[in-house]
């Protein structure tokens, strides 16, 4: 039975979008969501204990081994972000009732429940697939499966941004599926392993590096990365609050993953002089995304935008310590992953939450809230903490990873080093400016329903998780080591 | 109690003390107030059984967490610290004494928000005091930043919230830009533990340790050495009790603490004596010293004047440290006391004069001594602790950190504590004749005496100690000679 949880990871969510498409009302849907995606959570945590103990897990489809067969590969890399991913849904979903329902019509639910599963079910299967296509269909199906959640709020302005995003992605994807394309002409392979093996002996390398470029740039587009970012902070801002949340915790980070996955396994060890490329295009990129998203962010007024150009500026922290190409860089990526990927879940769904009183999403219309429901302020503060990374919080231990990471370069040092600190400072202000709206500015006359208690209370301990993992960090810290440790071990 | 689980209660009773002071407070202010003494006088009884076994020579240390195979969370036990952490504890009671007096006299608005961070506020500043390492240092570091802001704020109008963005601005960019990385690069060399007599010597050279001690001067902003000082005006939009304990004990001896304790602990006193890249640092806090003091020269309002002061005394701190030598020390951590005791009295003093007359400025004061006397009999011993005249305790740290000054040879920083002495003079004498010599110009708008006996009370008990600290200062003595003796 364990032997079958990676694929059961995928199968479970994706058989259950359309029985889910079936159940009328709404509440019932939700609840048969919430508990698939909470299987798909156990799941991922089984998979993270079966890895860490005895390594790695092939899952040769049908018993057809690779590579003619398709793979399903689980190490401790995709443990990690099998965990976010299916976390972040589960949580999101259990926090989130009153939100949707308040956005979507009611009529519509199932259908937008089976989405999220489809979503799900894709997100899974990217970080599941050991094959370099079928990462291509995930990705696929999670995308439009995606495009179908951030359209489906009552704000019209999400149709112009799904319809960028939905072009951009699909251009990333394409880029994807030729770099794939190539390597499949050359090597004959499209088993991720495989091709590991046989690119090597590839005579005429051209190809090869072209097909690098392409997969890099494709998935850079997806991951979100500056200047290929231009899709993301208005999907964000504009999509229903609880499919910001969901998405920002974890869908550029898939990309993330995939951009590594495929660069480390296939790129590294074989090109030469791909290891320089790789630095050379990625950290001038992480580092203007640093700046640009924490500038951005300073600088709108829209709520939710404001913490969308902030995660364009935090996967460029991710990019930055992954394009460092060392452990401690790695180590730092992971955990930065991790991190990010809590604190900015309860960031979003504290907006979400306060939004169900809010008239619009301007800032203006925040003012004062944080007096009437203090308890969902706080867990948006202790949140935004660990985004700036304040020591006692998850993102502090994540910074310093990558400060250190940063001070074992030979060269540059004073430059990453003032990015990443100049860039945490403006997060400050942004943080600040958002968060004296909240508070300083009288509550707001008239009516003062009270927030869903049991939604808030799972936004005070997810806030409240921020600080445990701040201090207590062995989980996140093994699983982002350990991520590195995969990655790292495929160049020997 | 063993010493670590004193270290624990030290961290924990103000932290549950806390959550006890919210509970409270939903019942009633009286029970509030009684749970913050009842913490208080807890808390200083820990420090104070705590110091005591300190200067017999005990020494203990206990890890809270361990991050990482390098990074912990540790909180240890060693002179400075004991000092610090008793005189924070201990000057706690009477502050809270004070406060009562105060917010209640003042009707100010969220008393029980200001009493509960307030009890935060301390939990970090014990978290400072006994951090085991730069890591878990800077940890509390910053806790105490953030808890302090809300004080800060507590009035929560357009110019307190303008005051704070400096006051957090200015505290949290110096703290991320300058003290961590140089925190993370000392961790990294030396693992960024606390050893008495420092272990960076041989891991890097004269101009890296240089550069080392400026990120960690320039970093630890609440020793407000010059240009790094304007958030302490900015914070006195506080209550005037935050503006007294924190800002002018807690939080700032909080900064120079560090700096000292980085100085004896990582670097090692005598090490950085040997090189030449160092002495700026007498060099940067004599001429705060002095424009301190110049700046303070020209305030009419009281706080902001008394603000200025602080910077220069910090400074006094921070500059008989760089002198390098055990007497400077010393008279480091006796200067730690008895500015301590000193401006807490006259930032008592100056809410006193408020809650009771409403007068913030200077120009205001003359003849209120006939209306206050018991008040600006406590402002006088005070000011004159702040000039250094004996018999009070200002005299005595001065004494010392004069004699280390002679031992170094150090006639920079001879000739900065005379011409303090007299700029320090020059701006609190006139304010003392004034107040009790000249008749009154400015009415009040009410009649008054003395402000409510709570505060009346408090601000004796700190003038007392101010004169108290001139004969009976032998406790601090044996505790901080444990200090230097591994000095040359």
């Amino acid at each position: 039975m364990l032997s079958h949880l990676p694929i059961l990871q995928v199968v479970v969510p994706m058989l259950m979008a359309p029985l889910v498409l079936l159940i009328q009302p709404a509440r019932l849907a939700w609840a048969l969501t919430l508990a698939t995606s909470a299987m798909a959570f156990a799941i991922a945590i089984n998979l993270v204990q079966l890895t860490t103990s005895d390594g790695p897990m092939l899952y040769p489809i049908g018993g057809w081994e690779a590579p003619y067969g398709i793979e399903l590969q689980v190490d401790g890399l995709s443990a990690l972000f099998l965990l976010i991913v299916s976390g972040a849904s589960t949580f999101v979903l259990l926090a989130g009732y009153q939100s949707l329902i308040s956005e979507i019509k009611e009529s519509k639910l199932n259908w937008f429940f089976g989405a999220w599963l489809l979503a799900l079910a894709g997100l899974l299967g990217i970080a599941v697939s050991g094959d370099a296509f079928n990462i291509f269909v995930f990705m696929e199906i999670a995308s439009l499966a995606s495009y179908v959640l951030i359209a489906g709020g009552p704000n019209r302005q999400a149709l112009p941004a799904v319809f960028k995003y939905l072009i951009m992605g699909t251009i990333g994807a394409t880029f994807y599926l030729i770099g794939i394309g190539l390597i499949y002409i050359m090597t004959g392979t499209l088993n991720m392993s495989d091709i590991a093996t046989k690119l090597p002996s590839v005579v005429d390398q051209t190809p090869i590096l072209v097909a690098a470029g392409f997969i890099s740039i494709g998935l850079a587009l997806k991951a979100a990365i500056f200047p290929m970012h231009a899709w993301l902070p208005n999907t964000y801002c504009f999509a229903p609050n609880m499919v910001t949340a969901f998405l920002a915790a974890c869908s550029t980070k898939i990309a993330i993953y995939v951009l590594l996955r495929v660069d480390f396994t296939l790129f590294q060890s074989s090109l030469i002089g791909h290891l320089i490329q790789f630095k050379i295009f990625l950290i001038p990129l992480a580092c203007m995304a640093i700046l640009a998203g924490a500038y951005m962010a300073m600088r709108d007024t829209l709520a939710k935008k404001i913490f969308a150009w902030s995660s364009v500026g935090q996967v460029g922290y991710i990019i930055l310590g992954a394009a460092l190409v060392s452990h401690s860089g790695l180590t730092a990526a992971f955990l930065h992953s991790f991190n990010h990927a809590l604190a900015k879940g309860t960031i979003f769904i504290g907006i979400g939450l306060l939004a169900l009183q809010a008239k619009s999403g301007e800032l203006s219309s925040f003012a004062g809230l944080g007096r009437r429901h203090p308890l969902a302020a706080i867990a948006i503060t202790i949140a935004g903490l660990s985004l700036v990374g304040i020591p006692g919080t998850a993102g502090f231990l994540s910074k310093w990873l990558l400060i250190q990471a940063v001070f074992e370069q030979p060269n540059g040092v004073i430059a990453l080093l003032a990015i990443v600190l100049v860039s945490s400072l403006m997060s400050v202000v942004y943080l600040a400016r958002f968060l004296e709206t909240l508070f300083f500015p009288p509550a707001p006359a008239g009516s003062e329903p009270t927030l869903p208690l049991g939604a808030t209370t799972i936004l005070v301990l997810l806030a409240l998780s921020s600080i445990y993992f701040g201090l207590a960090p062995a989980l996140p810290m093994e699983l982002a080591t350990q991520a590195a440790d995969t990655l790292l071990g495929y160049g020997k | 109690m063993s010493i670590e689980q004193q270290l624990i209660a030290l961290l924990t009773i103000p932290a549950l003390g806390a959550v006890f002071i919210g509970v409270m407070g939903r019942l009633h202010p009286n029970l509030r107030e009684a749970a913050t003494f009842i913490t208080a006088v807890m808390l200083a009884s820990v420090a104070w059984s705590l110091a005591s076994a300190v200067s017999h020579g005990a020494r203990g240390e206990i890890v809270l967490s361990q991050l990482n195979a390098a990074l912990s969370i540790k909180l240890h036990i060693e002179p400075l610290g004991a000092l610090f952490a008793t005189l924070a504890a201990s000057l706690w009671i009477v502050n809270s004494l004070y406060s009562v007096g105060y917010m209640r006299g003042n009707k100010e608005k969220h008393q029980t928000r200001f009493y509960i961070f307030f009890a935060i506020s301390i939990a970090a500043a014990m978290g400072v005091a006994l951090a085991g390492n730069l890591f878990t240092l800077f940890l509390f570091y910053e806790l105490l930043t953030l808890s302090t802001y809300p004080l800060v704020t507590h009035k929560g109008d357009q110019a307190t919230i303008k005051s704070a963005r400096i006051y957090l601005g200015i505290l949290m960019g110096t703290s991320i830009t300058l003290f961590l990385p140089a925190v993370i690069w000392v961790s990294m060399l030396n693992g960024g533990e606390f050893t008495l007599g420092g272990t960076l010597q041989g891991k890097v050279d004269g101009p890296t340790a240089g550069l080392l001690l400026a990120l960690f001067t320039f970093g630890i902003g609440k020793a407000a050495v010059m240009p790094i000082h304007r958030w302490l005006p900015a914070a006195m939009v506080a209550p005037t009790p935050v503006s007294a304990l924190l800002h002018a004990v807690a939080v700032v001896k909080a900064g120079v603490f560090s700096i000292t304790k980085i100085i004896l602990y990582i670097f090692g006193a005598d090490w950085l004596f040997s090189l030449n890249t160092t002495q700026w640092l007498v060099w940067i806090s004599a001429f705060t010293i002095i424009s301190a003091s110049v700046v303070a020269l020209r305030q009419t309002n009281l706080k902001r004047l008394l603000a200025y002061s602080t910077i220069g005394q910090l400074s006094y701190v921070v500059m008989a440290t760089a002198i390098l030598k055990p007497m400077a020390e010393i008279g480091a951590a006796l200067h730690m006391v008895a500015h301590a005791f000193g401006k807490i009295t006259l930032f008592f003093a100056a809410g006193a004069i408020y809650v009771a007359s409403k007068k913030i400025d200077i120009t205001e004061l003359a003849g209120i001594a006939k209306r206050m006397p018991i008040t600006m009999t406590a402002f006088t011993i005070g000011a004159l602790s702040m000039i250094g005249v004996p018999p009070t305790g200002g005299f005595v740290s001065k004494w010392y950190i004069l004699a280390g000054a002679f031992e170094a040879d150090n006639f920079l920083a001879i000739f900065t504590i005379i011409t303090s002495t007299a700029l320090n003079a020059t701006y609190f004498l006139p304010i003392i004749y004034v107040a009790w010599f000249m008749p009154e110009t400015v009415a009040p708008k009410k009649e008054h005496g003395e402000a409510p006996l709570a505060m009346v009370i408090a601000l004796s008990i700190t003038a007392l100690l101010a004169l108290g600290f001139f004969f009976y200062n032998a406790p601090v003595l044996d505790l901080e000679r444990q200090l230097v003796e591994v000095m040359q």
